[in-house]
């Protein structure tokens, strides 16, 4: 009976599938974070507003093809083909043995990184004009101007497409599979292969996929909450010291028109 | 009186189309100066060719006897000193009002924290807008969002302040209060350069009025020398169409 051979699997296998399930939450939450990282420079980089000439304007144009060969090579290959090229690439072409879990994270990173990027540059293109001539008419150069007006903007604007980054990820993960990186996937694949129990076992996986992303999903968009702010604000009471506005200079006038007829 | 800003021969265009013309223009310490004249006559562009959100395509603008469109002149502590007022008020939308008007001082003009509150408060007193310091720009109204705008500015400390069309995005019955503000500022003895379609408030706050006209200056004076008495058939045309 299938539902035996579950609780008999769960019962049997349970730290393997939590190791496993530990695995693919923590590659996926450094390559995660390191590629949104990697994404945030790169996407910074590339809306640099090009100098008319100079030294500037050459290294500017340099670093803007090699950004864009990068995102244009991870975006346009699969995970999986990287996985294979840049673990047996290394070990090949440096004689670099990579600890498994140290390459997964690095693929997960720079693939993510491309992503990202991408999803940076487009939170920069959207944030209205006006917000950059504010901040320089008021004298800020372009780095204090994405500082502390535009990326902050930009960050809380790009969550929701990081989340899904993010939740791909997890999913994702299960391709690292290939270089025998010892995430979910690939602890269920040898618990179904002792018992010959496929569907039960991968029942199980997709059980603990699932928890993972709804549970990412909801911490994030408690996060998102939090950085709205709330929806209400106070109003300051007057005081004595306040000098008056021209609204309540009006008021006056009117007011002691009447007291003094 | 000494002169604040002076523009000789300045040039600007896109692309081929030439939006400024030859503009030779100063502007006096202490004086408001309305610019007036049709939709793409390019007063807008030589208020943002003034503080450089438009690069000139030539001539020279002079603030304290130098010519700041040369190569090697710091434009960001040039712009410290022009205080701009945007159409669309452009309030940092990731602070909120205090912190709107203190962050200039902070990381440009290097203040500390406590003294930035303190000007800022100031500031926000005099355009009646003190008690919202928590609230966020999206939560304010067109005219808030404006005086707060002019807070922002007026907190620099700026020589002089550019305002561009500061109520043309405004719901009518928020001009007033703006304009009020406005007012009061011109009368404090602030120097200011407005952009503008409010004929009455040229007439009655400004020291002297220019009317442009397809990228030239057509013709400057008093207010009332502009709109009782001008002497270009191009400005009577204007008024005749604006007043009615």
């Amino acid at each position: 009976m299938t539902w035996e051979w579950l609780i008999k699997i769960v019962q049997n296998n349970w730290p393997s599938f939590l190791r496993g399930a530990w695995a693919t939450l923590y590659i996926s939450i450094i390559g995660t974070i390191l590629g949104s990282l990697i994404g945030l420079l790169i996407g910074t980089i590339r809306t640099i507003p090009m100098p008319d000439r100079g030294l500037k304007r050459i290294v500017l144009k340099i670093s803007n093809v090699i950004l864009s060969m990068y995102v244009e090579f991870f975006r346009g290959t699969p995970m999986i083909v990287q996985a294979m090229v840049i673990f047996y690439g290394s070990a090949m072409a440096f004689g670099i043995d990579m600890d498994r879990t140290i390459a997964a994270i690095f693929i997960v990173s720079i693939n993510t990184g491309a992503y990202t990027a991408e999803i940076v540059r487009g939170g920069i293109i959207s944030i209205d004009k006006g917000q950059f001539e504010a901040a320089h008419a008021i004298g800020m150069n372009h780095t204090k101007t994405m500082l502390h007006v535009v990326l902050p903007q930009v960050l809380r604007n790009i969550l929701p497409p990081m989340g899904n980054e993010f939740v791909i990820n997890i999913k994702d993960t299960s391709v690292l599979n290939v270089i025998a990186v010892s995430e979910l996937f690939f602890t269920t694949k040898s618990v179904a292969g002792n018992n010959y129990r496929y569907f039960e076992a991968f029942f199980v996986a997709s059980i603990l996929y699932l928890i993972m992303t709804l549970t990412v999903t909801r911490i994030l968009r408690f996060i998102e909450r939090r950085l709205d702010g709330p929806e209400n604000y106070n109003i300051i009471p007057g005081n004595q010291m306040q000098v008056e506005r021209p609204e309540d200079l009006l008021h006056k006038d009117k007011s002691n028109t009447k007291t003094g007829i | 009186m000494e002169n604040v800003i002076e523009i000789r021969h300045l040039r600007k265009s896109f692309g081929t189309n030439e939006i400024l013309k030859d503009i030779d223009f100063n502007v006096r310490k202490g004086e408001v100066v309305c610019i007036i004249g049709a939709s793409g006559s390019g007063k807008s562009t030589l208020l943002r060719c003034i503080n450089l959100l438009e690069k000139p395509s030539g001539g020279e603008i002079i603030y304290n006897g130098e010519n700041i469109l040369d190569d090697k002149h710091d434009i960001f502590a040039y712009r410290t000193k022009l205080g701009m007022v945007f159409q669309q008020f452009n309030l940092f939308n990731n602070h909120d009002v205090l912190s709107n008007c203190m962050v200039g001082q902070i990381k440009v003009l290097k203040r500390s924290k406590e003294q930035a509150k303190e000007v800022a408060m100031k500031y926000l007193t005099v355009v009646g807008m003190d008690q919202y310091i928590n609230a966020k720009p999206k939560q304010l109204s067109g005219g808030q969002k404006q005086r707060v705008a002019i807070a922002r500015a007026l907190s620099m400390e700026p020589d002089v302040l550019l305002f561009d069309e500061p109520t043309s995005a405004l719901d009518p019955e928020m001009v007033g209060e703006v304009l009020a503000v406005m007012k009061e500022l011109a009368q404090s003895g602030l120097t200011m350069l407005v952009v503008t379609h409010e004929m009455g408030f040229a007439s009655e706050v400004a020291d002297r009025v220019v009317f442009m006209d397809k990228g030239v200056i057509a013709e400057e004076g008093s207010p009332e020398q502009i709109f009782n008495h001008p002497t270009q058939e191009r400005t009577k045309e204007f008024l005749k169409r604006v007043l009615r």
